[in-house]
This record gives structure tokens, sequence and C-alpha cells, in this order.
């Protein structure tokens, strides 16, 4: 496992760094390109995104120069750029890689939009060949971890802005928006955003109320509504499930006598008042009546920042699944790891076997079928009697720490190195041998 | 056999009583899912067990413990129905504990044939047996809906959205619940005194209303009327409605109870 890792994101770098790191998409295949075909890295692949740029290499021992890379490629100094710059080494970059394509490192924990980014970020390198097997295994598994985190924890489930925390609260006690009216009173931003999301999801009618009735014609012709004069108000208010009012008014303007008169008309039908003036629009004491249900700015802050403290706490669950795919991604590469000198053992062995029978056939002379066949169940009964401690003690040794000890130890006392360096190495990979071994696994 | 049926369908109803604790604290769809399966296979049982009943004689649904029985049928149609129509579980937060409750008394033990003087009004009789009980399922239903809508009022009005018991329906959701059970409860219950003061006629020739069960049954129909009225004239829900929906449910217990103080109400004992 040779990963290696270095990036900046929302954490770690201001806006302004970040900026002069971002690669734009049409320079991202030349870019990973460029940083796979960097001496000393193999495989390499970058993310982009406006939080965070990363470029996640596996290397051919494990210390790359990627802060090299970096200054060469976007022409910063040392200075400018290696404070905010963060880096990851094997175990750790597995972790991280598992991280980001969860969401658990994002700015928003949970937002769903940094999985399709990674995954983009993976076509683009794979398509110029930046990103192969290793790389590959890497991601694979990390979409797949992401996927985990996704249907087994809630940290994606909460919206956590305010207009859609109000929308949430709206189904919570009508259920369905669809055909449910909405009245708004006082033509401001945030009040026209929040209508804007209620009629996303289903709210038909629109009613538009404003001191000056010009503004309320305004907005109510955007929404295909209708202006109301704001002396009409209390008249026609009870004709809306939904007010969403953010008057400049120094006075509550809904009493609790309102909320009465409302309810009496609606045959007590709740209504839901999305109140987002300060100071407040609905008296505390119209809250109180039965189916009024009025939340203030501060109600709505409270609900968006719960979300955030429950995806927090999602968060650990997830945090937990990370940690032990972490250890079965090691588990299965350390595995891997092992298979290479397996095969080269065997291929070692077989050579000396070989070599043995014809040096006996060159000095006895031809031998019958019977013969043959004798010397070759002995030879080969030798063989794997010895072979087996070694190749036993070789996967046992690759699910613990000593793996690579183990490994360079049986290398030596065989003589291995040289062997899978050579021309031949390849040719080995592709043997027999490891496909009966991988059959094994 | 009816009672070994009716004991399966129990063993089945336990899985939605588990489920309705385990609702209050956390949310499961799986658990809820498995509930619900659990519940329908309950219902074949319990099918099973109320024809079997029904085919050795007529009259045995009149027992205590038959009529219970038949009443947990009915709510759990009930509940099914609500399902059906709104794709929620939550009201069997309780009605599954009615159920199970009634379910369990009935399959404590066999009840003697009762011997009664009704034997002339057997058609009567059943019909005002069914249409009472219908009624009562419904209520039950709708008192269940009445306490849900006051916890999700309480949850909304506290603004703490906690993930508690963030498993109830939308507000206006289960105030139609509450307001469908109530609307098609009413008729079939007054209809189920109607048939019910027909057998008494005939029977007796004439109407004791000193009678507590005769007394009780008049009570729960008038809060029963009260709950429709207001309901349709001025939209009371919440607080008000749900106050209304425990009286009458009060009242429908005491009313059942009765049958142990009625002299012309009786069942088998």
């Amino acid at each position: 496992m040779r990963y290696q890792l270095i990036g900046v994101n929302h954490k770690s770098a201001p806006l302004e760094v970040r900026e002069r790191l971002a690669i734009p998409d049409s320079r991202l295949p030349d870019c990973c390109r460029d940083l796979s075909a960097h001496p000393g890295i193999e495989e390499g692949m970058i993310i982009s995104t406006c939080n965070r740029v990363e470029m996640i290499t596996h290397t051919t021992n494990g210390s790359a120069d990627l802060r090299g890379f970096l200054h060469d490629h976007f022409h910063l100094t040392a200075e400018e750029l290696d404070a905010h710059l963060y880096e990851f080494r094997e175990k750790d970059v597995v972790r991280h890689v598992f991280r980001v394509a969860s969401s658990l490192d994002s700015m928003v924990v949970g937002e769903a939009q940094i999985l399709g980014q990674v995954k983009e970020a993976y076509a683009t390198a794979r398509a110029v060949g930046a990103v192969r097997s290793q790389l590959d295994q890497l991601f694979t598994r990390a979409f797949a971890v992401a996927k985990r985190v996704r249907t087994e924890t809630a940290v994606g489930s909460s919206s956590v802005s305010i207009a859609s925390v109000a929308v949430e609260l709206a189904k919570k006690i009508f259920g369905s928006l669809q055909g449910k009216t909405v009245f708004i009173v006082g033509a401001g931003k945030m009040s026209e955003l929040a209508a804007r999301h209620l009629i996303a999801h289903g709210c038909e009618s629109i009613f538009v109320s404003n001191r000056t009735y010009d503004r309320a014609v305004g907005l109510a012709h955007r929404f295909n509504g209708q202006a109301i004069r704001f002396d009409d108000l209390y008249d026609n208010c009870d004709k809306a499930d939904i007010v969403i009012t953010s008057t400049g008014s120094p006075q509550a303007i809904f009493r609790r006598e309102h909320g009465e008169q409302f309810l009496s008309r609606r045959k007590n039908k709740p209504m839901f008042f999305i109140d987002i003036a300060v100071p407040r629009d609905v008296s505390p004491e119209m809250a109180k009546l039965d189916g009024i249900f009025a939340y203030d700015i501060d109600d709505l802050q409270q609900a968006v920042s719960s979300h955030v403290a429950d995806r927090h706490h999602e968060a650990e669950l997830a945090e937990a699944i990370i940690s032990s795919e972490v250890e079965r991604f090691e588990a299965k590469l350390h595995t891997l790891d092992v298979v290479p000198t397996i095969v080269s053992l065997q291929d070692h062995l077989e050579t000396i076997r070989q070599a043995e029978i014809d040096r006996v056939r060159s000095r006895m002379g031809p031998l019958t079928l019977e013969q043959e066949m004798a010397v070759e169940a002995l030879t080969r009964g030798i063989i794997n009697k010895v072979m087996h401690t070694p190749i036993t003690t070789l996967k046992t040794a690759a699910r613990e720490a000593e793996a690579t000890t183990v490994i360079d130890v049986v290398r030596r006392l065989f003589n291995l190195h040289d062997k899978e360096k050579g021309p031949a190495s390849q040719a080995e990979r592709e043997s027999p041998a490891k496909k009966k071994i991988e059959t094994r696994h | 056999m009816a009672l070994l049926w009716l004991r399966f369908a129990l063993a089945c109803y336990l899985v939605g009583l588990i489920y309705a604790f385990f609702a209050l604290t956390r949310t499961s769809d799986l658990f809820s899912r498995v509930a619900l399966h659990a519940a329908s296979l309950g219902m074949v049982f319990h099918f099973v067990s109320l024809v079997e009943l029904f085919l050795s004689d007529h009259l045995l649904w009149t027992s205590v413990h038959n009529a219970e029985s038949l009443l947990a049928f009915l709510s759990m149609a009930f509940f099914m129905i609500v399902y059906a129509v709104y794709h929620t579980t939550s009201p069997g937060v309780v009605v599954f504990p009615v159920v199970f409750f009634l379910t369990f008394v009935a399959a404590l033990d066999e009840q003697p044939v009762l011997q009664m003087s009704f034997i002339q009004h057997k058609g009567w009789l059943i019909a005002h047996i069914i249409l009472i009980f219908t009624g009562y399922a419904a209520l039950v239903l709708s008192f269940g809906a009445s306490l849900l809508y006051l916890l999700q009022e309480h949850r909304l009005k506290s603004k703490k959205p906690s993930s508690l018991i963030s498993f109830l329906p939308a507000l206006e959701v289960i105030d139609q619940i509450g307001y469908r059970s109530l609307l098609l409860g009413f008729p079939f219950m007054t209809l189920g005194l109607i048939t019910g003061s027909i057998v008494a006629m005939s029977a007796y020739g004439h109407i004791d209303f000193s009678d507590p069960k005769i007394l009780l049954s008049l009570l729960m129909w008038v809060v029963y009327m009260i709950m429709v009225v207001t309901r349709w004239n001025s939209g009371w829900r919440g607080r008000r409605a749900a106050v209304l929906a425990t009286c009458a449910f009060v009242a429908a217990i005491v009313a059942w109870a009765a049958n142990y103080f009625s002299t012309i109400h009786r069942f088998a004992a």
C-alpha cells in the first residue's frame, strides 16, 4: 500500500489559496496525465471542487515529491502554499478518501454533491489512463463505503437551510403541500425564497401584501399570484394555510384576536406562520392558540442547528463504519501483497524441480512411462510438502503488521528479488501458479 | 379449534404490541413492516377463528370473550383500512395494545354456549352485534388518532423537533384519520343501538331506560354525536376534540362494563 495524498480543503486553506489551486474541468485530464507522469508516481487522480483540491496517488516507493509537483504546476512558492497543505500516506489516505466520498469531510456534512464530484474526477482520470489497478481498487471501495454510510446512517437525510426547514415543518403540519395557499406579508428577499421553496413543493395559490402596494403587485406578478392591499390583510389572511411574514413593523401585526378570528373563519383548520421579521410580526400570545403554529427566525435557526447536531451524531456512526472499512481494505491489500511472493516462490521451486529431472534424465537415459510418473509424483510431493509451511506463514502474516518483514525474509532466503524485477516478472504475474493461488483465496 | 386459531392470532399481535412500545422510542421501517405483516397474518388466523365460531353456533358471538374477539378483529380491520389509505402504521401505537388486550382476554378460555330467549330474533341480534362493534372499533381508532394528534401538536408547538417521535404522520393526516373514522363509526353506532332496541322491544315488549346498560349506551351515543356535530360545525380538533374523544371512549368502556350490572343485556358468563 503505497498511497500518498496531498491537498487543501475548506478547513485548511482560505478561499484565495483554493482559488489558485482550482483546476477547471477542461484542464483536468491533462493535469491527471502530468501527475501520473511525475517521477515516483505510478497512478494519480485529482479532485477539484470549490471546497477542496486533492491529488491522490499511488507511488513507486511511498515517498513521491508531491509538494514539488504542486509548486511547479501552479507556480506557487513553498511559503505561499505549504502552510495550507495536508499530506497523508498509506492507511490515512484510505481513511481520508473514504471520508471525502462519504461526505464526512464536507463543509455541510452529509451533502450529497461530493460523491458525484469524486465519481466524475475518477472517471476523468481513468479515461486518460492515470487511474489503474491500485487507485481503481481504492475508489471502487470508497464508492461502496459511501453508499453504505448513506444507507446505514441518517447523515444525509436532514435538510439544513431555513427555507427547507420551513418546508419540512409545513409538511409536518399539512402532509402534502399540494394545493395549499401561501400568503406573503411584507415583500422581502428571504420571504420570496421561502415562498419559492413552498411552491416547488406543491403550494399553488399565492397572495402578497405589502405596505407599498406596488411592490406587492410586482412580487405577486412574479409568482403569478394576487396582490392584496395592506388594509385588507386581516380580511384575507384566513384564506392562507401558510403565512410568511417579514414586515418592518415595530409591533406585532398578528395578535391573539386576529388569530381567533382567522381560526373561527377557517373552522379551526391549522395555520402555519413563518415569521422571519425582527422584531417579530406574530405575538407570542397568538402563537399559543390551538391550531396556530408560529415559528420565528430563532425557532427556524434552532431547527436548522438541531439538524446539524443530528448530523454530528450520525457522523459519529459513519466514522465507525469508515474505520472498520479501512481495516477491511487494508487486510485485503495485504493479502494481495503476499500473492506475488507466493507465486514467485512456487515458480522458483518448479524451475529447480524441472532442472533436476532433466539432469537425471540426461544421466540415466530415457525413462519408461511408469518411471516418469513415479519421479514426477515424488518430486511434486517433496516440493508441495516443503512449500506448505512457508505459504501458510505468508498468508497468516498477511493479516498482521509484520507482513512486509516476512515477505522480505522469504524473498531473501530464496533469492526471489532479481526475478521479480527481471523482464520475466510480467509473465510471472500471469503464470498459472498465480491463478491457482487466487482461486484459493 | 376456534380458540387455537385465536391463540395463533394472539402470538402475531404480540409482534404488533412490541412494535407499539418500540415505536415510541425510535423509528424503524423494517420493524413497522414486520409488525404489519405479523398483524395481517394474525388477522387471517383471527378470521378463521371467527368463521369457525360462527359456523359452529351463530350465537356464540354473544359470549363476552367472543364479542371481545370480534371487536379486536374489527379494530384491526379499521387499522388496515387506514394503512391502505394513508400508508402509516402509527395508529398502531394505540390500536395494537387495545387489540392485543382484547384478544388476550378472549383467548383465555372457552365460553359456555349461551341459552337466550332471543333465539327468535337471531338475525337482528347478529346485526346489532356487528354494527355496534364496528362503531366501537371506529371509536377506538378515532381515540387513538386524537392522542397522536395531541402528541404531534405538542411536538410542533414546543418547537423542538426531536427525532424521537418523528414517525408520526403530518398533523392534518392524523386529523383526517380521526375525523373519517368518527364519521364512519357514527352511523354504525346509531344503527347498532336501533337494532338493539328492536331486539329488546320484541323480547321484553318495552325498553327500560333505568337499566344502567341502556342509560350508558345512550350517554355514549350522545357524546359521540356531540363530537361529530362540533367537528362538523366548528371544526373542533386538537385538545378539545381529544377531550371529547376520551369522554366517548370512557363512556364506551363504562357501557361495556355495564354488561355486568344490567339485568336485560347480559352476556353468557
